[in-house]
């Protein structure tokens, strides 16, 4: 390079500095006691964690600023076995820099390519080898070669297999039917039109039979969020609002863009807020999207009440709920 | 001759006897590693994992990994009688029941977070300097393959207590992988044995978490430090440091009590966060279920870019033919950050092909000295900056009393304007840099002292810097762009002009400099 021989030159290694414990014995005795009193208060740190461990009673609280009240055997437990270790760490590093030697040492670097000879040797073998085994001439080999490295690769694939079942329609359907009950999550109690205030907001799920266990994976997909509104505040066509019930709305609280539960209400705008990626729907206009990621609107169950004044649901989802997938069709 | 040298040349002696290996432990017991505090990094993100190692198998003994159904009676007076899986029962009983268990599960959380944080602070340690370029191309390849499964790892290993919290996490992962075009909701059934959550996703990927992705990242680990070891470190330019040498202190004993000081210093910093700072309280979070969640859901810190990402997508599906693409998940989801992956584990490649420059690199640069890389980094970081920002937006939306909707409006006009912004602003402030240093190698240090001339002039009185400093910044290469004419030496065009034009381009961008002090400059202002 030619800005190389103009170049200011490399004054090279400064010299070495001693360090006072390199030169005067006191100040390395000093260094010494020191590099003690941390490997000391290592040993202080362990003693403080077995004494917490066998004589601070779980449940004692203590409190501190900062910190607040806290729990006193996590807390000193915690404390000394940091100390123990902390100090190990503080004694050895001490040491190093204070009594170890500190003069730097030079080694020199190879390239890592190697000499010509050497590298024209390898390529010969590798060629000759390449030569030997064949493969360029013997295509059969080859190509049935090729085609048992690729299948082999299946065998993985195939034995996974039976990780689960087979999706479905489990993804398109949930377990409400025409005239399944509305019942309150927790609880299980049937719901009135009148058990909601105007403003009140209730999660439910389909009543099921007594004793039957409740699985996550349906509360996955059956969750229903009833919000109870005037009716001349709903902004709906006449289908839709034929799926109301004296001003109560009930929409799926799964999610239609992760699948978080969309928990969050708030009366005074009357949108619906999902916490996880802030997608909010308009309860008056159908959980119409109007802010966040999501595509598509909350699917609504249609509901109205039955012969004994309880809310049930009129039909299935019209649309599968939940995040979208491959095979939904809108 | 102490008792502990005697000891010291026994043990030699014996392993020697039985491997004949003496020349090779010489050789690498006086090693020499550069010292700077930067080459911390990656050894606090190593510590971090063997710290890991140890407080997760300490977690594994009372952890059961199962979505069987229980009724909780243990300590916690709130969550008393309530119905929730095994998994999260034995977390509950780890924090409560089993002396130092919530510390070593915060010790675990802690150490993750630091793993992580390590990794990236690490690897923009290796990015800035220009430590990746040959011939250490694969351990940065291998170092972009830590960092992914150490976001999979952690992910996977938060979402293991089955809280609310972590469930929530799931969900989304579920939603991501049933958003792939065709096979999406095939995998979902396959992964989780059913439709989410089923039985069997926690068993599955406590398996994932404690055997599979640690034995990786033990093999990945072992390769990426014998590499370091034999390719040798590189150190920071200055006075008698060259491309041929090392300059620095010995394996044993200054680097080993350094080193072996510095670990334990590692954990007992990590045992007192986990002392002092509470992490990821799942008892107040509850058991999870479909139909609950927490307001202020927040993944932890690793993966806050990606919410952030999906936060701030716009809301776009395609319906064709009865079927669902998903682009508000895909794009943000998989394809983004598929592309800055890809890239960021090409990197070395490119800026060789931009700069044609194919020799080995041990001596580190200046940031400011290759201001195009500089720049880039700082772009790609500012990106992951704002997504993250975004992914907290409840959070600062609370914090700070401000509106979500103008945070996310923020966001999304600022990944696509403030990312280039940063590489403007930066390869300015890298050329100021340089300009500044040629001004002190030429005129020397402002002194702060005034005089007044005999004509009445006010002049501040320069000192010329030391010839170590002078050295240190002047002597990195300008090297000049690359020439790719168009036409060559015969008169016929080159093959893939586009692709040369482009070549060229990015070669000049790259070459960018201002011009150091040569020993002429100097000479010149002497005489001057």
């Amino acid at each position: 390079m030619s800005n190389e021989i103009e170049a200011i030159k490399d004054p090279g290694l400064p010299a070495h500095v001693h360090r006072r414990a390199d030169t005067d014995p006191k100040a390395a005795l000093k260094a010494e006691r020191q590099v003690a009193i941390l490997f000391l208060l290592s040993a202080l740190g362990t003693l403080t964690l077995i004494g917490s461990y066998f004589f601070i009673p779980q449940d004692a609280f203590i409190f501190f600023p900062v910190l607040g009240n806290t729990n006193a055997h996590q807390l000193f437990l915690g404390l000394g076995m940091a100390a123990s270790l902390f100090f190990i760490g503080m004694g050895a590093i001490h040491w190093a820099k204070t009594l170890m030697p500190d003069e730097e040492v030079i080694i020199q670097r190879h390239e890592f390519r190697s000499e010509d000879e050497d590298r024209a040797d390898l390529i010969a073998t590798a060629k000759a080898g390449a030569a030997a085994a064949g493969l360029g001439r013997r295509s059969l080999i080859k190509r049935s070669l090729a085609l048992s490295l690729g299948l082999v690769g299946l065998s993985p694939l195939i034995l996974l297999r039976d990780l689960g079942p087979l999706p479905g329609d489990e993804l398109k359907k949930t377990s409400w039917k025409a005239g399944t009950r509305l019942v309150t999550d927790p609880g299980d109690r049937p719901i009135r039109a009148d058990d909601l205030e105007v403003g009140a907001v209730a999660q439910t799920l389909p009543q099921i039979g007594e004793g039957v266990h409740r699985k996550l994976s349906d509360i996955g997909k059956d969750a229903v969020l009833l919000i109870r509104l005037r009716p001349e505040e709903f902004n709906l066509d006449a289908e839709r609002l034929s799926w109301t019930h004296e001003g109560i709305i009930a929409f799926s609280k799964i999610c239609s863009h992760m699948g978080c539960a969309v928990a969050l209400y708030e009366q005074q705008t009357k949108h619906l807020l999902c916490p996880c990626h802030q997608s909010t729907f308009d309860v008056t206009r159908a959980a119409k999207v109007i802010f966040g990621p999501s595509a598509r609107p909350l699917p609504q169950l249609a509901i109205t009440v039955d012969s004994e004044g309880y809310l049930i649901a009129k039909q299935p989802f019209s649309e599968p709920v939940g995040p979208s997938f491959w095979e939904r069709s809108s | 001759m102490t008792a502990s040298e005697r000891i010291a040349g026994t043990v030699a002696n014996y392993v020697d006897e039985r491997t004949g290996a003496a020349k090779w432990m010489k050789k690498n017991l006086t090693k020499v590693f550069p010292d700077h505090w930067s080459f911390l990094l990656g050894e606090i993100a190593l510590y971090s994992f063997v710290i890991l190692l140890l407080s997760g198998t300490f977690l594994t003994f009372w952890f059961d990994p199962s979505q069987r159904e229980v009724i909780y009676d243990g300590s916690y007076a709130p969550l008393k009688g309530l119905e929730m899986s095994a998994a999260y029962a034995s977390t509950l009983d780890i924090s409560f029941e089993i002396r130092g268990g919530l510390l070593m599960r915060q010790i675990h959380h802690w150490a993750a977070l630091i793993f992580m944080a390590a990794i990236v602070v690490h690897l923009m340690r290796v990015y800035f300097t220009g430590a990746f370029r040959k011939p250490r191309e694969f351990n940065w390849i291998i170092g972009v393959g830590l960092l992914t499964l150490g976001i999979v790892e952690g992910f996977l290993g938060y979402s293991l207590p089955d809280d609310l919290l972590s469930g929530t996490g799931i969900r989304i992962a579920e939603a991501i992988i049933q958003a792939l075009p065709v096979v999406g909701s095939y995998l979902a059934f396959f992964t989780f044995g059913g439709a989410f959550p089923g039985e069997a996703f926690i068993p599955r990927i406590y398996t994932v978490h404690v055997l599979l992705l640690p034995g990786a990242f033990l093999a990945l680990i072992t390769v990426h430090l014998m590499l370091v070891w034999y390719q040798k470190h590189t150190q920071y330019p200055g006075p008698g440091r060259t491309e041929k040498n090392v300059v620095g202190y010995p394996l044993f004993p200054v680097y080993m009590a350094k080193a072996g000081g510095f670990f334990f210093i590692v954990f007992g910093v990590t045992a007192f966060l986990g002392a002092v700072a509470s992490i990821n309280p799942i008892w107040l979070y509850g058991p999870y279920t479909p139909g609950q969640i927490s307001a202020g859901s927040q993944p932890d810190w690793y993966m806050g870019w990606l919410d952030g990402l999906v936060r701030m997508a716009p809301p776009l599906e395609t319906y064709l033919f009865g079927r669902t693409i998903s682009w508000n998940i895909l794009i943000p989801g998989l394809i983004v950050p598929g592309i800055l992956f890809t890239g960021m584990a090409l990197y070395p490649f490119i800026e060789s092909w931009m700069t044609g420059d194919k020799r080995e690199h041990h001596l580190l640069d200046r940031p400011r000295n290759a201001p195009n890389r500089t720049a880039l980094g700082v772009m790609s970081l500012t990106f992951m900056l704002v997504a993250l920002i975004n992914g907290g937006n409840d959070i600062i939306a609370i914090t700070f009393d401000l509106s979500i909707n103008q945070i996310m409006w923020f966001s999304r006009i600022g990944i696509f304007v403030l990312p280039p912004l940063a590489f403007v602003i930066t390869k300015r402030l890298c050329l100021s840099l340089q300009r500044a240093d040629r001004d002190l190698v030429l005129h020397g240090r402002e002194t702060g002292r005034l005089v007044m001339m005999p004509h009445g002039e006010f002049v501040e009185v320069h000192e010329p810097i030391s010839p170590e400093k002078a050295w240190l910044l002047t002597q990195h290469e300008q090297n000049p762009p690359l020439a790719l004419e168009e036409i060559d030496l015969r008169g016929v065009r080159r093959p893939g002009v586009l692709k040369n034009k482009l070549r060229a381009r990015l070669s000049k961008a790259h070459a960018v400099a201002i011009p150091k002090v040569t020993a002429e400059d100097l000479k010149a202002i002497e005489n001057h």
